[in-house]
């Protein structure tokens, strides 16, 4: 516990807000009628689904498999009938309809735990093939899909980040005071795979009974807790590594190239699932908060269970709504439609109440006042980067490395300005990308353009070999075309009275006398001392 | 772009008004010591600019066709009439205090876009403005009235701003003697004029109106004026780095010469304690929005403008110097600017800016050198 500490610049100290939720224990959630499972709950493709419409599946059952890259498995969270795949709402950051499998479910969700399975007896691969089956994402909000950071090479540092910093959530929270040893037994199959030189469970320090937990269920495991401060955003993959290891991660590297992975306590609890009860990624902690539930919470929920659903059951007060929020109040995204399913990605449904939440104001402009670049944990100048943008100069705001910003929105929180800062850096940074495929595209079609061009020179010159072969030889043809690419610049200078190879030849002597005098121009210069040039 | 909800969906609140208010609030310290010092005269200077200023933005912003009860609301004209009112001499006419004010929001501030686009400090520009325009009466600072032979009270004191006499007839030259007859000006003044003529400093500061440190009466107003400044740091409405830095190079510059020689030289304590030094360091070369931004970009700004103070004192021709060394370095702000950008998270090392001609590739700095560098190496084309 009394590891040294790196800090990280910027940052801001937040109310926590977690008391409501966080009191009471964790609360298991019935199955809905129906179940909505998006295809692409994680970072990559979305995943293909292997079912059909009408078809029974029952519990824990693949759903979809995963597509090329970054992308995992769909597994059904109940028996049922698939009733639909197609378009659905779902939760992301683009409020928009993605391909979704429903089941209607026929049964209650109580199942028999399956015998549990010690994973000394299982060998590493067995242990990969599992985690990888069992469709597990990082349950942090990134989404990337677990078994693809389990790398064969060893690791130095695996680091179980339990910070949990924005406001209002507290699902992490909760699982570690009340799951503490399946998580560590989770941490524990992947420090066996990834081999470790250190592995450090981080835990901000205003979760004590989580920090009490963690280190019970740590006692006699080589697992060091660290307990670090509170400030938003020390669970920030970045942030989080440079706190405790006290280096950043250089650009255009992963965290992996420099021996550090990073899993969730969430995640390391559903691979302890996979490994120690065949179990695929079914269900997860949602945080459900706000002002206008009744019976705020932390919900064992089925993933697929539409939000609507999981709100009325924590006690919605639709009079009081006025806003959902998936996510934490800094980061999170505020949803639409609230037939939206809960996602491997939810961690937390805020129900905001009238005066919860800011309203969108009309913002002041910028008076520079620099808070913004205070609290930027990235040490970025976000307020010229604004300007940049607003002025539609994205490549000024390239070279100020807008391409770091992790979005935290620590500088639009303290903005006195109240302007949407983070809201002009994804708008700047999707410019960028659209102009940076621009470019690409421009630079295929160029590619594409000169080898045409270049293929049909080439036919041309087979063209003139084969008529040049055909014709009876008249002189020896060979040196011109050694010598012909020296000479097509000097057309002017031929001398249409001289043969053509003794023009060559003149040519050649001329670029010897010159590179000759060249270099004895620099011997000179070289032997020169340097104080007689002045 | 649109603005659709977007996250953050709590923040601190909109804050340009308290903040602003909160800088108000906290020159109320040197205020009531200017006026125990120097009477009722700062305080009408200081409606008046407010109320010049206030009109003035609200007049512009109506042409503008903007809403000026929203925008007022910032209170930064108000911080600007105010941080006019306190650089004036106290009983200085009332139309210097209208126009410098005028010209301060509609010529240095709305002319060039209203809050957060002007370049340079709107209450220095009135300053300057006014001190160009109107020496005399720009450098008829009264003696303190403890000193002063007439001292005015209320009604004099509003007298002599709207007709230039008071009650009973007695012009502002009057009231500038001292109680032994002469014409008083500032400490400041006087260090200039006494030296240039041949005087030692030890002889110059005997005089009635050097205190202890600094001017008799200033090195209170300073102070009072750095207990706000403290209570600004304190509460985070203010960074460090301005005040300290035009502090230390004030300080340092002083402490050379006189170190150097102390019979010419002012003692760095005098410079820290006279004329508008702790007002300027904390309320004036603070203004977030004439200022550099980044923190090393603010230290060097800060640092700037002290040592600029120290030598237009020392060796120009005006009566004080913070105008002047605050409106050249908000000139040399974006070039400052420039050069201190901090090294962002994962990046190899600070960068400077290279300027990127627009409609073209983005363009690091590295990629720039090494794009002349391949040009270089063809001469001859
Ligand atoms: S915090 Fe807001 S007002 Fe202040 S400099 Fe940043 S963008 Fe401008
Ligand atoms: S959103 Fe980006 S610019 Fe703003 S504080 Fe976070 S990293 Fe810095």
């Amino acid at each position: 516990m009394s590891r040294q500490l790196f800090g990280f610049p910027g940052g801001i100290v937040l109310d926590d807000h977690k008391d409501r939720a966080a009191e009471n224990p964790i609360e298991w959630l019935p199955l809905p009628p129906l179940l909505v499972l998006p295809l692409k709950q994680h970072a990559g493709l979305p995943a293909i689904p292997v079912v059909t419409e009408g078809q029974r599946v029952h519990y824990g059952q693949l759903l979809a498999k995963p597509a090329a890259g970054r992308s995992a498995g769909v597994h059904a969270p109940a028996d049922g009938e698939i009733s639909f795949i197609g378009l659905h709402p779902v939760p992301d950051d683009s409020n928009q309809y993605q391909p979704c499998i429903g089941i209607c479910t026929d049964e209650t969700g109580a199942h028999e735990e399956e015998e549990l399975v010690d994973d000394v007896c299982l060998s590493d691969d067995d242990l990969r093939e599992r985690i990888a089956q069992a469709g597990i994402v990082g349950l942090g909000g990134a989404g990337f899909p677990s078994a693809q950071k389990l790398t064969e090479t060893p690791v130095k540092w695996l680091i179980i980040n339990g910070a949990e910093c924005e406001p209002y959530i507290s699902c992490d929270d909760r699982l570690m005071q009340e799951r503490a040893p399946a998580i560590i037994e989770g941490v524990q199959i992947l420090a066996r795979l990834l081999k470790p030189e250190l592995v450090l469970f981080a835990i901000e320090d205003n979760k004590p009974a989580a920090i009490t937990a963690v280190a019970e269920a740590c006692h006699e495991t080589n697992i060091e807790l660290v307990v670090i401060p509170t400030k938003y955003p020390s669970g920030a993959q970045k942030q989080l590594i440079q706190n405790l290891l006290g280096f950043e991660i250089p650009r255009g590297k992963h965290s992996v190239d420099l021996g550090v992975v990073m899993y969730n306590t969430g995640t390391c609890y559903a691979i302890a699932r996979a490994i120690a009860h065949s179990e695929p990624l079914l269900r997860r902690i949602v945080t459900v908060t706000g002002d206008a539930v009744d019976r705020p919470g932390n919900y064992d929920v089925a993933i697929g269970t539409p939000i609507e659903y999981v709100l009325q059951s924590a006690g919605l007060n639709p009079n009081k709504l006025r806003r959902v929020i998936m996510g934490g109040p800094i980061m999170g995204i505020a949803l639409n439609e609230l037939s939206a399913p809960v996602s491997k990605l939810t961690n937390c449904l805020i129900a905001a109440g009238p005066d919860e939440l800011d309203e969108t104001l009309a913002p002041r402009p910028c008076i520079r006042c620099g808070d913004c670049m205070e609290v930027c944990p990235a040490s970025l100048l976000p307020q010229q980067l604004f300007w940049h943008i607003e002025s539609e100069q994205h490549e000024k705001a390239a070279a100020l490395d807008l391409a770091v910003c992790i979005e935290c929105g620590a500088c639009a929180y303290v903005c006195p300005s109240q302007i949407p800062l983070v809201q002009y850096y994804r708008h700047g940074k999707a410019v960028l990308r659209q102009q940076q495929q621009e470019r690409l595209a421009a630079q295929q079609a160029k590619a594409r353009f000169d080898a045409r061009e270049q293929r049909l020179q080439q036919k041309q010159q087979q063209r003139a070999q084969r008529k040049l072969a055909a014709a009876p030889a008249l002189t020896e043809p060979e040196p011109v075309t050694v010598a012909a690419v020296v000479v097509t610049k000097n057309d002017a200078e031929i001398d249409a009275s001289k043969p053509v190879i003794a023009q060559h030849n003149d040519r050649l002597a001329d670029v010897l006398a010159a590179a000759q005098r060249a270099k004895a121009k620099k011997q000179q210069t070289d032997a020169t001392p340097p104080e007689s040039s002045s | 772009m649109s603005l659709a909800i977007s996250s953050p969906h709590r923040t601190r609140g909109e804050r340009v008004g308290q903040v602003m208010r909160m800088v108000i609030y906290c020159t109320a310290p040197g205020m009531a010591t200017l006026m125990a010092f120097f009477g009722w005269g700062s305080l009408f200077q200081v409606w008046l600019c407010i109320l010049a200023c206030v009109v003035g933005e609200a007049v512009v912003l109506s042409l503008r066709g903007r809403d000026p009860r929203h925008e007022l609301k910032d209170c930064s004209a108000i911080l600007t009439g105010l941080l006019l009112g306190l650089c004036l001499p106290p009983y200085a006419p009332w139309w210097i205090a209208i126009s410098g004010s005028l010209f301060a929001i509609v010529v240095a501030k709305q002319l060039y876009g209203g809050l957060g686009m002007n370049p340079f400090n709107p209450a220095m520009v009135g300053y300057v403005f006014l001190l160009i325009s109107f020496p005399i009466a720009m450098t008829s600072w009264t003696p303190p009235l403890a000193l002063s032979a007439t001292p005015p009270g209320l009604i004099d004191s509003i007298m002599l701003i709207a007709t230039g006499n008071t009650w009973d007839g007695q012009s502002l030259q009057t009231l500038r003697a001292g109680i032994d007859g002469f014409t008083m000006a500032t400490p400041l003044d006087h260090l200039r004029t006494d030296i240039a003529q041949g005087q030692m400093i030890s002889e110059v500061v005997n005089q009635q109106v050097f205190g202890a440190f600094a001017g008799f009466g200033w090195e209170w107003v300073n102070l009072a004026f750095l207990i706000g400044g403290g209570v600004l740091l304190q509460q985070k409405i203010i960074s460090w780095h301005i005040p300290i830095g035009l502090l230390t190079g004030l300080f340092g510059s002083a402490l050379i010469f006189y170190v150097w020689n102390p019979d010419v030289y002012a003692s760095p304590m005098f410079h820290l304690l006279t004329g508008g030094s702790m007002l300027g360091a904390f309320f004036i070369a603070t203004d977030p929005v004439t200022a550099c931004t980044s923190a090393r970009g603010r230290w060097y700004y800060g640092l700037g403008i002290g040592v600029l103070v120290y030598v237009i004192r020392t060796f120009g021709g005006y009566p004080d110097a913070i105008a002047f060394a605050v409106l050249l370095l908000n000139l040399a702000a974006p070039t400052i600017d420039h050069y201190t950008v901090p090294r962002a998270y994962g990046q190899p090392s600070r960068k400077i800016l290279a300027p990127v001609p627009s409609g073209t590739a983005p363009r690091s700095t590295a990629d720039s050198a090494t794009a002349s560098r391949t040009q270089n190496k063809d001469p001859a084309s």
